[in-house]
């Protein structure tokens, strides 16, 4: 087995199908990426059918459950399948999924972060309020955010690499702090505990045909920001699939001492991980400023775990070492879908959160079933 | 953990007779006799099922089955949003109205629940503008489609502006400013508000509104409204710290209680009075361990919006002239309280 540990751009492949990490004492799973198997004869060579192929993929399991639900509420709910309703859906999915792409990734990766949510808040305050106060160009305050958000990710990484703490621990510290900081400092700068409205500045217009702009394609109106969703799931799974940092990426999730002992650099990937988490922030922060122009300082809290659900659905495991980014923008899609269609099929919706839940143990183990299955029959 | 799985050490104990499954005859049994026998002469579910049967009637109009949703800011399992929605099924259910309740306490997805309540091309649209930049392009979604739209609660600056009708609710500084009128007629001079939700800018309207009118001196206290023991502890500790402080002024009915806990805690001798109104707190002011509560009826903004757009649609009227139908404040104290208690049991007030 020889893994390169010398960096090479992502883009370089060698031209062929990635090589499989060792199979590890942790037990995660650790496959490669779409092809599969144990180590054993060269397991690449060997023929699969496209049904095994199906089989094997972490996001089955997410897809068979969203066509069951997206099935039901066609049926119970008349509106449902209307292209304003989908557009509102697949809007509500793209809200979530850009970040539980990354999220996603970090999990695959084997680490955790909980406080994805408030970053997401703290990063549109950021933004916002910098080019307030500094009575700057909107673009001025996007580019801070992004430094700053990234700089969140950037402490997350490396206390976690420095300290060797869990990361639930160390994200949880995090998540604690940001709360406060963005109630305090808002108050703080603002006076209030909302932002001031930026909309009459200049640079506003154009950052808002960026990050929240609707698109008019045939009857519907799609917001801009399925369109991010969907790039960043392309480059994700591109990234997952097609890199040498894919395979890292898989690797340390498997089980690092494993993956550092063939030379894979543990530190940087994971610090790279929570760095992308923080990029997923800035955007969907970026989009909660410039589609509502006024963000409210305590608002963010608790999504977090909602993109975790989100990935554990599409098929990540807790342990690190198995999942994809398709499955975990299926599994936003799932939400989009349930957290909507409650309204159009019109039930109440105090049910709402017992819907996820239950869906959420279902698919759970509606992957693991599949899982199973998939590796019986190899 | 092994040690369980291991089939001679499960189940742990034999000594119990008979199989599992005649034990749990038995205790089904048991329950169902304690549960016949033990009946309660006071309260409980019969009292309420009275209760219901003396207020309830049936619908009064004969105009088709129009369709209203409302869309709120409340967090969930909210109290207050609980007697709002009770007011428009109400009026509803005279109204021969099919009405429709969704809620979200994140800006960004309450306006995603009014964008799907205009796809479902509902009649009537009632929300409450609570973070009103963000309901904007919801709002004018459905001007475009023909929707009529009522405001409740709060953003009453912006309902106009964004399309609505009227806007029916309190305004929070007038509200805060009749408290502290009252304050001063009981000749207060030191008061604290407890502001129990970070966040919320009608709660500083409301503070606000105290400092404005009120002669004494008034200190903003912040606390986590979702953790009622961090609430107290704060409470009792800022009660402790100075002595001076005659009255604690709650933002919401839950907290008031907890107040009048604190300020005994503390050996206090502040007096709680609170905004808002729930059935614990009618029960305060009866026994008088509460000055006074200062409500906006959310019954009534409820009510009042569906009775609304169901007027607008049948006879094209509409209330306030452009201005804000105000349903508060209106301030009660202990000679409302036996009246009140009723209602607040009921669910209504």
């Amino acid at each position: 087995m020889t893994a390169a540990s010398t960096p090479t751009p992502p883009g370089a492949t060698e031209g062929t199908t990635p090589e499989a990490p060792e199979e590890t004492a942790t037990g995660g799973g650790v496959r490669t990426a779409g092809t599969a198997g144990t180590a054993g004869t060269d397991e690449r060579l060997v023929h699969r059918s496209l049904l095994q192929r199906m089989l094997g993929r972490p996001e089955l399991g997410a897809v068979v459950g969203a066509i069951a639900v997206f099935v039901v509420f066609s049926v119970v709910a008349d509106s449902f399948l209307r292209a304003s309703s989908l557009s509102t859906v697949l809007y509500a999915s793209s809200t979530l999924g850009i970040m539980a792409v990354p999220v996603a990734l970090l999990m695959i990766g084997g680490e955790f972060d909980l406080s994805t949510g408030v970053m997401v808040t703290s990063s549109s305050l950021v933004s916002s309020m910098f080019s307030y106060q500094m009575t700057a160009n909107v673009w001025v305050g996007v580019g801070v955010s992004l430094l700053v958000t990234l700089g969140i990710g950037l402490f997350n990484g490396y206390m976690l690499v420095r300290t060797g703490l869990p990361s639930f621990i160390i994200t949880l510290g995090t998540f604690l702090m940001l709360t406060g900081l963005n109630l305090g400092l808002t108050k703080l700068i603002s006076g209030t505990v909302s932002t001031k409205t930026i909309s009459d500045m200049e640079g506003f217009a154009s950052a808002k045909a960026l990050f929240a702009s609707e698109l008019t394609i045939g009857p519907a109106d799609i917001q801009v920001t399925v369109v991010w969703w969907l790039v960043l799931v392309a480059l994700a799974t591109w990234l997952l699939l097609r890199t040498k940092a894919g395979n890292w990426i898989f690797a340390v999730g498997g089980g690092q001492h494993t993956a550092r002992a063939v030379g894979v650099p543990v530190a940087r990937t994971k610090i790279g991980l929570y760095l992308g988490v923080a990029l997923g922030a800035w955007i969907s922060g970026q989009h909660l400023l410039f589609n509502y122009d006024v963000v409210q300082s305590g608002e963010g809290v608790g999504n977090e775990l909602i993109y975790i659900a989100a990935a554990v659905i599409g098929g990540c495991l807790l342990t690190g070492g198995y999942g994809s980014a398709v499955g975990a923008a299926v599994g936003a899609f799932i939400f989009g879908m349930t957290s909507k269609g409650i309204v159009y099929a019109q039930w109440e919706p105090d049910w709402f959160k017992f819907f996820l839940g239950a869906m959420l143990l279902v698919a759970v183990l509606l992957n693991a079933y599949i899982r199973k299955r998939a590796e019986a029959n190899r | 953990m092994d040690s369980f799985r291991n089939s001679s050490a499960w189940p742990p104990s034999r000594r119990r007779t008979g199989t599992p499954v005649a034990r749990a005859a038995t205790a089904v049994l048991l329950l169902v006799s304690v549960a016949l026998t033990g009946c309660s002469a006071t309260g409980g579910k019969r009292a309420e099922e009275a209760r219901d049967a003396a207020v309830s009637g049936g619908a009064g109009v004969d105009t088709p089955r129009w369709k209203i949703a409302m869309v709120s800011h409340s967090g969930e399992g909210d109290t207050f949003w609980d007697i709002v929605q009770s007011g428009a099924k109400q009026a509803a259910a005279k109204d021969n109205i099919d009405f429709h309740y969704s809620h979200d306490k994140e800006a960004g997805r309450q306006a995603q629940l009014v964008k799907a309540a205009v796809d479902n091309k509902v009649d009537g649209l009632i929300v409450s503008l609570a973070k009103p930049e963000a309901m904007k392009g919801a709002l004018r979604k459905a001007e475009k489609a023909g929707i009529p739209v009522v405001t409740i609660n709060s953003g009453q600056d912006q309902s106009k502006e964004y399309g609505a009708l009227a806007h029916i609710g309190q305004d929070e500084k007038i509200a805060g400013e009749a408290v502290g009128r009252e304050l001063n007629e009981r000749g207060r001079k030191k008061a604290v508000c407890l502001l129990h939700e970070q966040g919320n800018v009608g709660h500083e309207e409301r503070c606000r509104g105290v400092r404005e009118t009120f002669d004494g001196e008034v200190r903003d206290l912040h606390a986590d409204g979702t953790n009622m023991p961090a609430v107290e502890s704060s409470l009792e500790a800022e009660l402790q710290s100075d002595r001076d402080i005659d009255t604690v002024v709650t933002l919401g009915a839950p907290f008031a209680p907890t107040a009048v806990k604190a300020a005994e805690g503390a050996g206090s001798k502040a007096e709680t009075v609170t905004f808002d109104l729930n059935d614990q707190a009618a029960r305060g002011l009866k026994d008088g361990s509460i000055g006074f509560a200062v409500d906006q009826q959310p019954y009534l903004q409820g009510y009042e919006a569906v009775d609304l757009l169901w007027a607008e649609r049948y006879n094209a009227n509409m209330l306030g002239g452009g201005k804000p139908v105000l349903t508060g404040p209106q301030i009660l104290t202990k000679k409302d309280a036996s009246t009140l208690q009723k209602y607040t049991k009921r669910g209504t007030r």
